[in-house]
């Protein structure tokens, strides 16, 4: 069992891979340009797909290597190909704005993980499979995702926020919930293509009609 | 016909008909919508007695009280929509048809995916509370959110654009925290019963008195968080007024009076284990707080409205602010007053966003100042209009009228003074709010003297259909439909019974 004596080489290996996940989370805060961004991401995808695969071997849960695959497939490969596409087609931006400064966007960003961070590590979940520092720092990749799609202000960051998002909770059921039926986990993913595809159209819609991926104008509607 | 094939007429037949309305032209397509949701309304309603008394399951479907509640106002308003959309896309339909070649490729592209997406719309939101498990439950509820968020684009108008884009990002965030709460939830479980479950119903239930508390009480929070985001609570609830007012007409209908229902269905679910978990105050404690709020946004936001379909959405947040407070007042009274609401919101809501629809049809304007005179130009839509107004007002002798009595007799009897007080001083600042623009709106003298003449018919019977289902609820409601609104209520005060 975890979390007690010293950390093992396997939650070793889990935390190294929990904060590379949130260190990209971070790259894709910095990042202007929004080809890296998706880059990122599918990098992000694939970290989180190999973090399954290690609790897969490490805890011996072999149904998480059939996650681990799908996730990849979908996550590291068909989305990312999806919005790259969509980036091709649409070739109007190659560069995103946020509202801050990115310095700023980074400090204020550190500000909020480090509140998640913290704030889940006083609710003193434990779990079998994955040391909890792991649940605390997915919810600091949740929470940063949060301040991506808040600060960014053209519709591929947000939505590429948006599946970072996802990326992070998968993160916390791979801490808390390892041994969720393996056809909900796949439930979930299929629904995030689903998803995808939404806003891929949406995007579209929205590129069609203001020839821009820009959300500076979407202010029509107040009140 | 038994139960449980009851449960698969509404499971499929929406699902079927979405697949169906892909190849078929657009007359075909109306008639087969408004078929399937006739027979679906009719299922729904038989179904009515068996779950006032038990629970109905088929495989991963499983109906009892509390989810046929939810059942209802989707099995009346996809009818009532169904009905209202001939009527909605027939003006249309003849211009196309007369002007041929490129207009009418357009319209029939335009009434394809309006089909498709509006039968697989009421598909999810049937399937959301007759999912049995929160997993599903959430991927039913997602379901519903990517369906409709098409729906609110179909208009492909600025607004529409705008709108659909915000409601997508903003209700997909919102389920990214709900999923977190499935999860959380599911850790809790799997503390009492080991790590391979599916999060159904009943065990869930069963077991809630062994979960450990503080998982679930983080549930709980993360749950009407992200639910609370469809909603419509305060502060989640900004996507809801450009939704509601970018949609096509029946599709607005729907958002207001059946999804934002589900979703809060979604969190009676999360309120019902963690009652017996963690007791009664927590969860009352965090429901009233949204409540409270969004019913203060919305009644102060209905004072000052322009837009006549955004007036009509900001009233819907009023309606789950109300919904809010009385389940945080935890007494059975209260609870039946609740679910009562649920429906008469929906037949009220839903009549009053088909009616906005005929007038914003007439009179080519969303805008209230120019809107005068519908009474004198419209004779049917004019009064039923007024009448879902007053019936949204919760006057009596309408289903709202009851629903809020009840709410407020159970908050002061179980000792919810001050809560209660704040409820009635709120209700009644969006009272004046809604029926000062509804009535300017309606009893002004015309600008022009235009002699009026409704649009259609099938635009007006839907209407009627809905105003006596608020009659009926508020007068005399059935002996079966009490039975099952007790049952239901007993469901949610289960922790005070347990």
């Amino acid at each position: 069992m975890t979390g007690t004596g010293a950390p093992t080489l396997f939650d070793g290996v889990a935390n190294t891979i929990a904060v590379v996940v949130l260190l990209l989370e971070f790259l894709m805060l910095r990042a202007a340009m929004l080809r890296a961004q998706v880059r990122l991401y599918a990098i992000q995808s694939l970290v989180v797909s190999v973090l399954a695969a290690v609790v897969a071997a490490g805890r011996d849960v072999p149904e998480l290597y059939v996650l681990a695959v799908v996730s990849f497939l979908m996550k590291a490969v068909i989305v990312p190909w999806l919005i790259l596409r969509l980036l091709r087609d649409a070739s109007a931006e190659i560069a995103g704005s946020g509202v801050l400064s990115v310095a700023s966007e980074v400090l204020l960003a550190i500000v909020v993980a480090a509140f998640g961070f913290f704030t889940v590590n006083t609710l003193d979940i434990h779990s079998d499979v994955l040391p909890a520092t792991a649940l605390s720092v997915a919810f600091a990749v949740v929470l940063v995702a949060f301040v991506l799609i808040i600060m960014r202000r053209d519709v591929v960051s947000q939505a590429v926020g948006f599946f970072s998002l996802e990326n992070g909770v998968s993160m916390v059921s791979l801490v808390v919930a390892a041994g969720m039926p393996l056809i909900l986990e796949v439930a979930f993913l299929f629904d995030l293509l689903v998803a995808v595809v939404v806003f891929g159209v949406l995007m579209r819609v929205h590129h069609g009609r203001t020839r821009s991926l820009s959300t500076i104008e979407l202010t029509r509607l107040r009140g | 016909m038994s139960t449980a094939t009851l449960l698969l007429v509404v499971g499929t037949l929406p699902a079927l008909a979405t697949l169906l309305c892909v190849v078929l032209p657009h007359r075909a397509a109306a008639a087969v919508t408004l078929a399937v949701a006739l027979v679906c309304l009719a299922a729904v309603i038989r179904l009515v007695p068996p779950t006032a008394h038990g629970v109905v399951a088929l495989g991963f479907l499983r109906v009892d009280a509390l989810s046929e509640v939810f059942l209802l106002p989707t099995g009346l308003l996809y009818a009532a929509a169904a009905a209202f959309s001939i009527g909605y896309l027939g003006d249309e339909a003849r211009q196309a048809a007369a002007s041929g070649g490129h207009r009418q490729r357009l319209f029939s592209r335009y009434s394809r995916l309006f089909f498709v997406g509006f039968n697989a719309f009421a598909w999810s939101m049937f399937c959301a509370p007759m999912a049995d498990g929160l997993a599903l439950l959430w991927i039913a509820v997602e379901v519903t959110t990517v369906v409709s968020a098409l729906l609110v684009a179909l208009d492909n108008t600025e607004g529409a654009t705008e709108a659909a884009w915000k409601y997508v990002l903003i209700a997909s965030c919102g389920l990214g925290i709900a999923l977190l709460a499935t999860i959380v939830m599911y850790y809790a479980g799997a503390q009492a019963m080991g790590q391979s479950y599916d999060l159904a119903l009943d065990p869930l239930v069963a077991h809630a008195a062994q979960l450990p508390q503080t998982p679930v009480r983080l549930a709980f929070v993360l749950a009407v968080v992200g639910f609370g985001t469809k909603v419509g609570l305060f502060p989640m609830h900004t996507w809801l007024p450009d939704a509601h007012a970018e949609a096509p007409t029946p599709v607005s209908a729907l958002l207001s009076g059946s999804l934002l229902a589900v979703s809060f269905y979604a969190i009676l679910r999360y309120d019902e284990v963690t009652r017996i978990t963690v007791g009664d105050r927590f969860p009352q404690g965090v429901l009233l707080v949204f409540g409270v709020a969004s019913l203060l946004l919305a009644s102060l936001s209905l004072l000052q409205q322009a837009d006549l379909k955004r007036l009509l959405a900001y009233s819907s947040v009023e309606h789950m602010g109300i919904l809010a407070i009385g389940i945080s007042f935890g007494s059975p009274l209260a609870a039946v007053g609740v679910l009562l609401h649920v429906l008469a919101h929906a037949a009220a809501k839903g009549n009053a966003f088909l009616g906005a629809g005929v007038v914003v049809r007439v009179f080519r304007t969303k805008s209230l100042a120019r809107i005068r005179g519908v009474l004198d130009r419209l004779p049917w839509t004019g009064p039923l209009l007024l009448a879902s107004i007053l019936a949204l007002c919760a006057m009596p002798p309408f289903g709202l009228f009851r629903s809020e009595f009840d709410i407020v007799a159970g908050g002061i009897g179980a000792g919810q003074h001050t809560a209660g007080a704040i409820l009635v001083i709120l209700v009644t600042i969006a009272f004046l709010g809604l029926l000062g623009s509804v009535v300017r709106l309606v009893l002004t003298s015309p600008a022009t003297a235009a002699p009026g003449r409704e649009p259609s018919a099938w635009m007006v019977v839907p209407m009627v259909g809905l105003l006596a289902v608020l009659l009926v609820l508020g007068v005399h409601p059935p002996e079966d439909l009490s039975t099952l609104l007790s049952a239901a209520a007993g469901q949610l005060a289960g922790a005070v019974a347990r």
